[in-house]
């Protein structure tokens, strides 16, 4: 047993951490959040010449032969700034699930330019009647000639709006809560019968609504098999949430630095306001969940690839669970501890409360993790 | 990173779960099973069993009679203790006064005290709270006057948890009332039977049990010879015993037997034909408190590791304090509630009014409420973190 970063990792670690520091500090979201996408495409090019959008695929195809846990150590850095570009949906949602089911063909035209930063992606599965579930899907792919034609609609699709390539999950046959039947296109952003709109969120960043009519799609755009899309789909699920985990561990312990930093120096009563053992006390439980969230987020990121299904969900909702609570608890206590200027735009920890509540909606909430956790084989003892 | 234990440390997991089931008397394995309380002489029978087996002792170094098994392998040995239900040792002998004696005491008092803590012919107790110094320890004032090679001891000690069948108890005590309070303590060590004017008086707590006991010092002579460490130097030795190996405090698999036994009484409870068990508010409740044990156990893991690897224990450990007691008292208040009306029973109930298996949780339940109080308040682990870790100011305490 060993959780000790090897010295390649924590290089990784440096260099993720002065991008974020040099290149996107908080200030630079500010600025993007105004308006659509809500990122630089300059910068996601800078990403792809680092490396950093290279990172989980394998030598073979132009990859740097990574792991989960590599790209959850360079997600937890860009959680630190609020990094908007979106390596989360890009990266981890689609680019990992076309590089375990994509054809040779589709790795070179798809996943190549976005490893390169010219191009991004996105991954469409939650629908309107969905809530969190994976299975639940109505937007349909009928057989018309060779090709198959979309109707439907996503909802909060993560860089839905901007991604040149959308890994659409659609029902294929079957029922709308059927797991057999759902199958995963890939729609090209430019397709004729795609209407995008760009939804401003909560958090400052922006997500795609997605409506298909009559929108064709050739049977080469099938990524893995026909009908059988539902474990890839919950496997890029299960990816996405333990990288949330990652990226909401980056932005806490952000979080507790600055609020620390500030019982130092705000003074009242004629004394800094981090001497009062009230505060002090609740630092101390910022610190105690930091450290928890720190350690589910190794688990996810070890764990969150795992070839046994059963280990692999239950090692993800945990960590989405303690992430829930461990970051609630710690963004919330930001801005209390801040007193009034938290409450204000102009302070940053409003941003990651709002980020880290966005994270703990996606890819399923607590309730939706507990409900799963409960249901796996194992559980009843 | 790798989460797993090597070969060799699983082969020496099994080695020790095989040798737990054959050595436990089926006596001790039934009340192990019912979750039972185990009385003193019970544990001092195991604490003999392992003995002979040459295990009693894994933490301490080898030529004192310790095993010479690394930090992990201790680490599982302790796992598989808990897990079985064995009955816990006493630790104020083998894992306290040892460790201190180890570190600072001279070589007459090596080859007196050691010995005999290690096969259990004498029984230790702790003498540090006192009525008027419990979290602020250094308060303390049971006064110990010299006169000539001895100290004269006059005060009150409390809270010796097995005082009454201790034959010698560990006490701090005050060698100087003047200058810095810390300054003017020291590590008396004091024969409890032998000596007149020691007095040992158990008390019942909310267990239900006289796990406890006060202890008063009445014109007691204890030889000089008898002080661990310099005179006036023992808060340098208290601290120090702060200093080793502590992922036990997490308790992990304690809580996780806990967790099993409500499982088990979900599985078991009807309610209208259905189990309990298949109750979704049910479920839910017990998956949210398995996986706060499960972001304990890893935090645990990590810190074992970082031991394993040779990193002292810093005051990170405060953290597997303060989480560990708490998800132990979750446990047990979540075991509270999956018994629905049973838990209105005591552990003196026939087993026609309450189950054998359920029959002690709820004195178990009340016991841990100290498991946030002893071995330094969690409110005391807070300060340790906001000073040591985060550097907060000291200062106003409102």
């Amino acid at each position: 047993m060993d959780f000790r970063l090897t010295e390649e990792q924590k290089m990784l670690v440096q260099s993720a951490e002065q991008f974020a520091k040099k290149d996107s500090p908080v200030t630079r979201f500010r600025q993007l959040r105004t308006s659509p996408p809500g990122w630089d495409k300059a910068l996601w090019r800078k990403m792809g010449e680092l490396g950093w959008l290279a990172i989980p695929f394998s030598q073979d195809i132009g990859g740097f032969g990574g792991s989960l846990l590599e790209v959850s150590l360079v997600a937890e850095q860009l959680g630190r700034s609020l990094v908007p570009e979106p390596f989360l949906a890009s990266v981890v949602l689609a680019g990992m699930t076309l590089a375990e089911a994509g054809t040779k063909d589709q790795i070179e035209k798809f996943l190549t330019p976005m490893m390169e930063g010219k191009t991004s992606l996105a991954l469409a599965y939650a629908e309107k009647e969905s809530r969190f579930d994976p299975n639940e899907i109505a937007l349909a792919a009928k057989v018309s000639g060779g090709d198959f034609v979309l109707d439907g609609e996503k909802v909060w699709v993560l860089n839905g709006h901007a991604a040149d390539h959308v890994l659409v999950a659609a029902r294929t046959s079957g029922g709308h809560s059927d797991k057999k039947g759902i199958t995963l296109f890939l729609v090209d952003g430019s397709a004729s019968g795609l209407t995008r709109t760009a939804v401003h969120g909560m958090d400052g960043q922006h997500t795609g609504l997605l409506k298909f009519k009559g929108v064709k799609v050739g049977k080469d755009r099938i990524v893995g098999k026909a009908d059988e899309g539902l474990s890839l789909l919950e496997k890029a699920l299960d990816r996405g949430a333990a990288i949330a985990c990652a990226e909401g561990l980056g932005l806490i312990r952000e979080c507790l630095q600055r609020t620390v930093e500030y019982l130092k120096v705000r003074v009242q009563f004629g004394t800094p306001i981090g001497s009062f053992q009230a505060l002090q006390h609740r630092a101390a439980d910022m610190f105690v969940e930091t450290q928890l969230a720190h350690s589910m987020t190794i688990l996810a990121a070890l764990k969150g690839d795992d070839k046994d299904e059963t280990e692999r969900k239950r090692a993800v909702s945990a960590a989405k669970v303690q992430l829930a609570e461990s970051g609630w608890f710690v963004t919330k206590q930001a801005i209390q501890l801040h007193g009034g200027i938290g409450c204000t735009d102009e302070q940053d920890v409003g941003l990651f409360f709002k980020r880290m509540h966005a994270l703990n909606t996606l890819f399923g909430d607590k309730d939706w993790h507990l409900g799963r956790y409960s249901s796996l084989p194992g559980f009843e003892g | 990173m790798d989460m797993s234990f090597t070969k060799e440390h699983e082969a020496f997991r099994r080695e020790v779960r095989e040798w737990i089931e054959k050595a436990m008397p089926p006596a001790m394995k039934q009340k192990a099973e019912n979750g039972a309380h185990f009385e003193h002489h019970e544990s001092m029978e195991w604490h003999k069993t392992l003995y002979k087996k040459g295990w009693v002792a894994p933490h301490w170094p080898k030529e004192h009679g310790g095993t010479g098994w690394d930090v992990t392998q201790r680490h599982i040995f302790n796992e598989e203790l808990a897990s079985a239900g064995a009955p816990s040792l006493s630790p104020f002998g083998l894992s306290m006064v040892a460790m201190v004696i180890m570190q600072f005491g001279t070589d007459e008092q090596k080859k007196r005290y050691l010995p005999k803590i290690l096969s259990g012919e004498e029984v230790w107790c702790q003498g540090y709270s006192e009525p008027n110094a419990g979290s602020d320890l250094a308060s303390l004032q049971l006064r110990a006057e010299s006169d000539g090679d001895y100290y004269v001891l006059n005060g009150q000690k409390t809270w010796t948890t097995n005082g009454q069948y201790a034959d010698w108890i560990f006490v701090l005590c005050r060698t100087n009332s003047s200058g810095k309070k810390q300054d003017g303590i020291s590590f008396v060590l004091v024969d409890i039977k032998k000596t007149p004017g020691v007095e040992v008086r158990p008390f019942m707590n909310i267990s239900g049990q006289t796990a406890f006991s006060e202890t008063f010092f009445t014109n007691a002579r204890v030889p000089k010879v008898n002080r661990v460490g310099p005179e006036h130097g023992g808060w340098t030795i208290a601290k120090a015993l702060l200093g080793h190996e502590r992922t036990g405090i997490a308790a992990v698999p304690v809580s996780a037997r806990v967790i099993q036994n409500a499982k088990r009484i979900g599985r078991e409870t009807k309610v209208g034909g259905k189990r309990l068990l298949d109750e979704s508010t049910f479920r839910r409740k017990l998956a949210a408190l398995e996986i706060r044990h499960r972001s304990l156990d890893m935090t645990n893991l990590r810190a074992l590791a970082d031991a394993q690897a040779g990193r002292a224990p810093g005051p990170e450990s405060s953290i597997l304090k303060i989480r560990g007691s708490e998800v132990l008292q979750e446990a047990y208040e979540f075991a509270m509630e999956a018994m629905g009306h049973n838990a209105l029973g005591w552990f003196d109930d026939p087993p026609e009014a309450l189950p054998a298996s359920q029959q002690w949780i709820a004195s178990t339940f009340n016991y841990y409420r100290a498991a946030t109080i002893y071995g330094g308040s969690n409110e005391i682990q807070r300060n340790i973190i906001s000073k040591m870790i985060l550097g907060l100011p000291d200062g106003a305490k409102g």
